[in-house]
């Protein structure tokens, strides 16, 4: 019996060892955001200094428009995510019940295809319709990651449910329409919220899309803080604050839905991008 | 597509036959229609586009013309081009092998039943669903020379302060390094489904014969599990070869050209250099080598598979 207690203990104990990078890392930055310049420039290294520096977070929104920022996160990272969904989560339902395979392939190609080449022809694009000053070019493309994550994930998740339900409905005379819509949609809600949620995230952490088409007013925040980084004088404390702004949403996100996050990335091992 | 799932297969041959009467079977393609419509216009689209762009020569802001192979024989004497091919196949190889590891060892830890394991997993997650552009941020302070972390610890253990990102010798390794640290997870997730499904039956009558705990990983675990470490590999093949965001918020490819990867080089000849066709060309070349490599892999893994029921 104490053997057994041993054991757990010595498991729990690599575990630790093995989770130690991921914890220190975000202490660490937690640390850095909370530092005065002369503490962050100290050596050796202070992990808890003895007066936190809260004006770091106050300096990143003051001086570099991050709310707006902010908000433009929210509506391409939302808008794209509702898109998905409204069009995702259908094609997943036809695709599974189909059992076209076939279909599913354009979207293993769309992982495989690397974010820059949908950027030359796109960016072109927008040009030509005058819409690069708009959040529009983002949006759109911001597709090409959440609609590949919502049909992976509902593919497998219907394929999971079961099927008597619908041949039941069915057979009562409902449509094909009604059938989706009344039977096979409330039962696949669990799967849409890990839909969603895989969808959020990734296109929240989107970054590559955002340094070709932002302009300065339609910047989305991981554009943002690498400008910080680039373009200005910033001292690391205002900088790792930043940088913890941009990355909290997703991280609270990550703490709370652990659950579906690791059953939806475990069943279908999607990453957007 | 059966890629990426191996039990998929097996659900979907199980409901064909038998259930199906004479009735008219529900028209399921209007569902699909939609997202193939959106699906085709933000990726066949520009596939197609980039196709034609790349016979192209055109600068943004000059005359476009037509240049037939011009793009792609230029491409195979651009000694930037190789090198940063040859950049790419270095990362990618490191930031697989380095997360297949590390990852299949978390996976066989988590898999046991521990105090606080939830808890655990959760925060080792942590980093894969972080933003890239934060991470790589605050990475670049902990790598500097003088002011950061990292050198401070590895004088704790007495070795000497390195220039890591900042030097073109350690620079691919570094990134390697902070690749490795946000992508682990992935690997340990996909391998942790794969232990779930791995019945308890063999591993007690192995204990029986007497089978040490290597041999029982060996024999009985390795293999049952070997189709999800092929998936882990081929999706973090993928992955590693696209990886941009860490590279670029970094190091932009430097210091000069010392991590410039193929999707860096990419970057500044498209839009550093507006050099649209030439970077079409590139963006050709690039796709043929992930799906080169995929295909290897996969068909590795039909191989791995063949074995598995060869071996039952």
């Amino acid at each position: 019996m104490s053997s057994r207690l041993l054991n757990k203990l010595g498991l729990f104990f690599v575990a630790l060892v093995l989770v130690s990078p991921a914890i220190l890392f975000f202490l660490w930055m937690i640390s850095l955001s909370l530092k005065f310049e002369i503490d962050n420039g100290a050596y050796p290294p202070i992990l808890i200094p003895e007066r936190f520096a809260w004006s770091n977070y106050a300096k990143v929104f003051e001086e570099n428009n991050f709310l707006l920022y902010l908000w433009n996160s929210v509506l391409v990272t939302g808008t794209a995510t509702l898109l998905a969904l409204l069009i995702g989560v259908p094609a997943g339902y036809g695709i599974a019940r189909l059992k076209a395979e076939r279909s599913a392939i354009v979207i293993m190609i769309a992982r495989m295809t690397p974010g820059l080449s949908y950027l030359i022809p796109l960016f072109l694009l927008f040009q030509w319709l005058g819409i690069l000053g708009t959040l529009w070019p983002q949006i759109i493309i911001h597709l090409v990651v959440t609609v590949p994550i919502v049909v992976w994930v509902m593919i497998g998740y219907f394929e999971t449910t079961p099927m008597e339900l619908e041949e039941a409905a069915n057979i009562d005379g409902a449509s094909s329409w009604q059938v989706f819509r009344l039977v096979a949609l409330p039962i696949a809600k669990p799967g849409i919220v890990v839909a969603f949620i895989l969808s959020v995230i990734f296109s929240w952490n989107n970054f590559v899309f955002g340094v070709v088409l932002a302009s300065r007013e339609t910047r989305t925040l991981p554009v943002a803080v690498y400008n910080m980084l680039s373009y200005e004088q910033v001292s690391w404390g205002p900088l790792a604050a930043a940088a913890l702004v941009v990355t909290l949403p997703v991280l609270v996100l990550t703490m709370f839905a652990q659950r579906q996050i690791v059953a939806g990335l475990t069943a279908g091992a999607v990453k957007g991008g | 597509m059966s890629a990426i799932a191996p039990e998929r297969a097996g659900v979907t041959t199980q409901a064909i036959e038998g259930s199906q009467p004479v009735r008219l079977a529900p028209n399921y393609w209007p569902f699909v229609v939609p997202a193939l419509v959106v699906v085709g216009a933000v990726i066949v689209f520009p596939w197609a586009f980039t196709l034609w762009m790349s016979v192209n020569s055109w600068t943004l802001g000059q005359s476009r013309s037509f240049a037939g192979m011009e793009n792609y024989l230029r491409l195979a004497s651009d000694p930037r081009f190789w090198e940063s091919l040859w950049h790419t196949l270095t990362y990618t190889f490191l930031s697989v092998v380095a997360p297949m590891f590390f990852g299949t060892v978390a996976a066989l830890i988590f898999d046991a039943r521990f105090p606080l394991r939830g808890l655990l997993r959760g925060l080792f997650v942590m980093p894969m669903m972080a933003t890239p552009v934060a991470v790589a941020l605050v990475w670049t302070m902990m790598f500097h020379p003088q002011l950061g972390v990292l050198n401070y610890l590895l004088s704790l253990v007495g070795i000497p302060a390195q220039e890591w990102i900042f030097n073109a010798n350690t620079v691919i390794p570094s990134l390697v390094a902070v690749e490795t640290w946000q992508w682990t997870p992935l690997v340990m997730l996909i391998v942790l489904g794969g232990l779930a499904s791995v019945p308890r039956e063999p591993f007690e009558s192995a204990e029986i014969d007497g089978a040490n705990a290597w041999q029982q990983f060996r024999y009985l675990t390795l293999p049952m599990i070997a189709p999800f470490l092929m998936i882990a590999m081929i999706i973090r093949t993928i992955d590693a070869l696209k990886s941009f965001d860490i590279i670029y918020a970094m190091t932009q490819g430097g210091p000069g050209t010392a991590s410039e990867t193929i999707n860096i080089y990419l970057y500044n000849t498209a839009f550093s250099y507006y050099d649209m066709g030439y970077g079409s060309a590139m963006v050709v070349v690039f796709f043929i080598v992930i799906v080169a490599l995929s295909f290897i892999l996969l068909m590795l893994r039909q191989r791995t598979q063949w074995v598995d029921t060869e071996g039952k």
